[in-house]
């Protein structure tokens, strides 16, 4: 029984695939590529052709006496109201239909629940909107931006293969390993979500969620955001690259080497060009979605940076909002989202891009001032 | 029952005319009108929202809204369909068919009718003005869930004044269809031989009652969240933006049947009517009716499969879930027991109702599929949950009251409608909705999120086709607008019979039927 549901899943697969390569029309759920993913396939299977079957004996019925039992046709109406014994019948016959479709569930559910023994362990946290990505054994982290040129999205260049479903920097992954998920969010509801691993998990802020997969073959997969999580929540794709683990094992290398050139940016003194060049890059990455990139901000939601009391007033009153964010809106605190050389070069830049040209100049160090703490301190005097 | 008593027509006693005798009416005719009348201007508007929608969903990119814009019209399209058509249309139905049902005067609470009714167009009107208000309308998706909800703007606030507004509506619309209903039957009307669409009315009041202070609960602590300080949902200061859901949903899932058991009743009196034969399996009706009811207050959190609940859970709400399949099917399988060797007719309202048996049934369908948690986690919050709700809101709720629109229309007008049109309408709402709806499967399970506004290539043709539908759908509506317009005006005089079929106490008075009615009971042997 088992293997017969297991062949009509590849076929279907099959057909779905096949479909996919003549034109873009996908009728079930994408090729699985995990054990979970294939038994969610097969559930699904078997629950369509069980209601494909009963849909076929009722409306069979109703469409039978559709045609036969017309007035037109001269068909003169009974008169029975009821009948116990098929009353009985078809409230017990479903039930164990049911039962039939519980089970097979339940044993899903329960393996989907299952995130005991985990090969390698990856936090994942939701922002608006992208996603940030924190691997617990081998200590890398990153966020992980939509990679689709506005140009794209505004209809001013042509769209590319991957539009929508690409991303400055995947997630990677080593094949055929138990990969658990811890999922948080750090402002609103955010899910995450790659339908042909078969973990989906709602980001809840405040809260850590688990979820697991175990990929069986080498390749890229994406998906997207699935819990509405404000304006841009149709632009933070998800994108899993799946590798063999001698690749994976370099990845982690590059990753970390990049990590400690990183790390050094944050005891330098930058030049204004310097900070001007870093600041724009961090600010298209961070800031623009809402502010825009021409600073001007969306009227009643979004306020105008180009211009504003804050740009273009105290510095430190400048780097303490962008710090701490402002809570209830969709203002994030970037203090632990971004170093210290990345937040003093946006605020450098909002203080001289447009008409604030305020000429001040911050630096990484007055960052790690204001971050507080002995250690900070201690080290502000030094840098000077 | 002789109505010669009615035979003149005295809406005069001294009573205003023009706009105040809207404004300060008590009749049920009269209410029950405006009802109707709020839920057609309201579907007008929340369709069109529909269409700007799947217009900027045509191709790829962003063409005609951007996505801040875009999240206000499925928040209000979502907001407004529910609250602002489905359910004060289906009071329009109760206002003026209860009493007629029952052989009672009006409602057993006249005045309040009036207050239920009148509140209404001041929450829509606070719903569509927010749209101009800094920042537009809110755009938190009409399930309201915090955070995002906290960070809006005065037009988030004004949405909660307006929920709250619209559930005073209900709960007040509630009690007097309730108190009706168990009060005023004529003498010899047991609540056994009562017509099913008042029984289904009469479950939906319960459910109302018991859910809409729920719903009051919630937003007013997103209220005082969002403007005192509190933190019910905020995890910083202590709370749990899960909870949020849990009471949203311990409300919305029995909203859910009381979206769709008005529609039953509906149904349920249509299709007798054009079998020419009575309702198969009464009793079981309202058992099945009773027992959806009862169910609908624990299968809450299968809206919720994602957020990460205990294996337990996720198993008790499977299983719940599952379990309403049965006195669903009930009902399917009696409808058609109920034509099975009748002698069927198929003017409009039959037509409606019939798609409503089939297109509900693969709504339910695809419900069964949902209730499978492991399918629903790898589906949830993409288009086939769009398209499965929209199967039971669109061929289901809205198909019922197109059903019980022409088939009272020629009592309520006296008139009987244009039946080309009506079958215009039908053949081209059902071939529409089928259209729009059905791709939208194909899209959830290849991936496709609800709620964004551009999407990725692979997903370009099914919403293309989508979207042709639901402009074919949208625009056949104006052709029922164009029916009930016409048998308002004029039209074939209709029979106090009106349908061969047609049984119930509303068939014994003239069409169209008099200002007052049975101002003594009749007696029901």
């Amino acid at each position: 029984m088992k293997s017969m549901w297991q062949r009509a899943g590849m076929m279907g697969a099959a057909l779905a695939t096949s479909q996919t390569a003549l034109a873009e029309y996908a009728y079930n759920l994408p090729e699985p590529a995990s054990q979970v993913a294939r038994d969610v396939f097969q559930l699904h299977n078997l629950i369509l052709l069980v209601c494909l079957g009963i849909f076929v004996v009722v409306f069979g019925a109703m469409f039978y006496s559709l045609v036969k039992h017309r007035k037109s046709a001269g068909h003169q109406a009974a008169h029975f109201h009821e009948n116990t014994t098929v009353e009985i019948i078809w409230t017990v016959i479903p039930f164990i239909i049911l039962v039939g479709m519980a089970y097979p569930a339940a044993k899903v559910v329960i393996d989907m629940k299952d995130t005991s023994s985990p090969d390698l362990t990856v936090k994942i946290t939701g922002y608006q909107w992208k996603w940030g990505y924190d691997y617990l054994n081998d200590g890398v982290s990153f966020y992980s931006n939509l990679s689709t040129p506005r140009e794209q999205i505004n209809g001013t260049a042509a769209k590319g293969e991957h539009y929508l479903l690409e991303v400055d920097e995947p997630m990677v992954v080593p094949v055929g390993k138990r990969v658990r998920l811890l999922i948080t969010a750090n402002d609103v509801i955010h899910a995450w979500w790659v339908p042909a691993l078969g973990a989906k998990q709602d980001a809840i802020p405040g809260f850590i969620r688990d979820s697991w997969f175990k990929a069986d073959k080498i390749g890229t997969y994406r998906g997207q955001c699935v819990e509405l999580c404000g304006k841009d929540h149709g632009f933070m794709p998800i994108v899993v690259e799946v590798v063999s683990e001698e690749d994976y094992a370099a990845w982690v290398a590059k990753k970390k080497g990049a990590a400690a050139v990183a790390a050094a940016d944050g005891t330098k003194v930058f030049e204004l060009t310097d900070l001007m060049t870093r600041g724009e890059s961090v600010y298209q990455g961070n800031c623009a979605a809402c502010h825009q990139a021409d600073g001007m901000g969306m009227a009643g939601v979004f306020p105008a940076i180009d211009g504003s009391k804050v740009a273009t007033g105290p510095i430190a009153d400048h780097i303490a909002l962008v710090m701490n964010g402002v809570p209830g809106t969709a203002m994030a605190a970037f203090a632990g989202m971004l170093s210290d050389a990345d937040i003093a070069a946006v605020v450098t830049y909002q203080r001289n891009a447009w008409n604030n040209k305020t000429g001040d100049l911050v630096q990484p160090a007055q960052i790690a001032a204001a971050r507080g703490g002995a250690a900070a301190e201690a080290a502000a005097p030094a840098a000077q | 029952m002789s109505d010669a008593a009615h035979a003149h027509d005295d809406h005069s006693h001294g009573h205003p005319s023009g706009i105040m005798r809207w404004l300060t009416t008590t009749n049920h005719k009269d209410i029950g009108t405006l009802y109707l009348g709020f839920a057609f201007i309201m579907l007008f508007t929340a369709g069109s929202m529909a269409l700007l929608i799947r217009a900027e969903l045509f191709q790829p990119g962003l063409q005609i809204t951007n996505p801040d814009f875009f999240n206000q019209l499925t928040t209000l399209h979502g907001l407004i369909m529910v609250f602002g058509v489905i359910m004060p249309a289906f009071s329009g139905f109760a206002n003026w068919q209860v009493p007629l049902m029952l052989g009672a005067p009006d409602m057993a609470f006249p005045r309040m009718n009036n207050w239920a009714f009148w509140v209404l167009p001041v929450a829509g009107l606070m719903l569509m003005g927010s749209f101009l208000l800094p920042g537009g309308a809110v755009a938190g998706g009409w399930t309201m869930y915090p955070p995002l909800f906290i960070q809006g703007g005065i037009s988030y606030d004004l949405t909660i004044l307006a929920v709250h507004i619209m559930g005073l509506s209900s709960i007040m619309g509630s009690i007097n269809i309730a108190t009706t209903i168990l009060n005023m039957r004529a003498p010899g009307l047991t609540l056994m031989k009562m017509p099913l669409f008042c029984w289904t009315w009469l479950i939906t009041a319960y459910l109302l009652i018991a859910t809409m202070p729920v719903l009051a609960g919630a937003v007013t602590m997103l209220l005082t969240d969002r403007n005192f300080g509190t933190h019910f949902f905020n995890a910083a200061g202590g709370g749990d933006p899960v909870m949020f859901q849990h009471i949203f949903w311990f409300f919305a899932h029995p909203e859910v049947y009381i979206l769709i058991l008005p529609a039953f009743g509906i149904v349920s009196q249509v299709i007798p009517t054009f079998a020419r034969k009575p309702l198969f399996g009464y009793a079981s009706m309202v058992y099945a009716t009773a027992s959806i009811a009862i169910l609908s207050f624990i299968v809450w959190a299968h809206h919720m499969f994602t957020v990460g609940m205990p294996v337990a859970a996720q198993l008790f709400f499977m299983f719940s879930t599952m379990l309403i399949a049965v006195p669903t099917g009930v009902k399917v399988f009696n409808w058609v027991a109920t034509m099975w060797k009748g002698s069927l007719t198929f003017e409009t309202p039959m037509l409606f109702a019939i798609a409503f048996v089939c297109l509900f049934t693969i709504g339910g369908f695809s419900g069964l599929v949902l209730a499978m948690a492991p399918v629903d986690i790898q589906v949830h919050d993409t288009y086939y949950v769009v398209a499965h709700f929209h199967y039971v809101l669109v061929s289901g709720a809205l198909f019922a009251i197109f059903a019980g629109s022409y088939y009272w229309l020629p009592k309520w007008t006296g008139h009987m409608y244009d039946e080309t049109l009506g079958k215009w309408h039908f053949w081209l709402s059902v071939i529409g909705m089928n259209i729009v709806f059905f791709p939208m499967h194909f899209l959830g399970l290849a991936g496709m999120p609800r709620r964004i506004p551009d999407y990725a290539l692979q997903f370009t043709e099914f919403n293309q086709i989508a979207t042709v539908g639901a402009f074919i759908f949208g625009f056949s509506q104006l052709i029922f607008l164009v029916v009930v317009l016409k048998a308002i005006k004029g039209g074939a005089k209709a029979t106090d019979q009106v349908w061969e079929g047609a049984e119930g106490l509303e068939w014994t008075l003239p069409s169209p039927a008099p200002y007052h009615t049975f101002e003594t009971a009749p007696v029901v042997k």
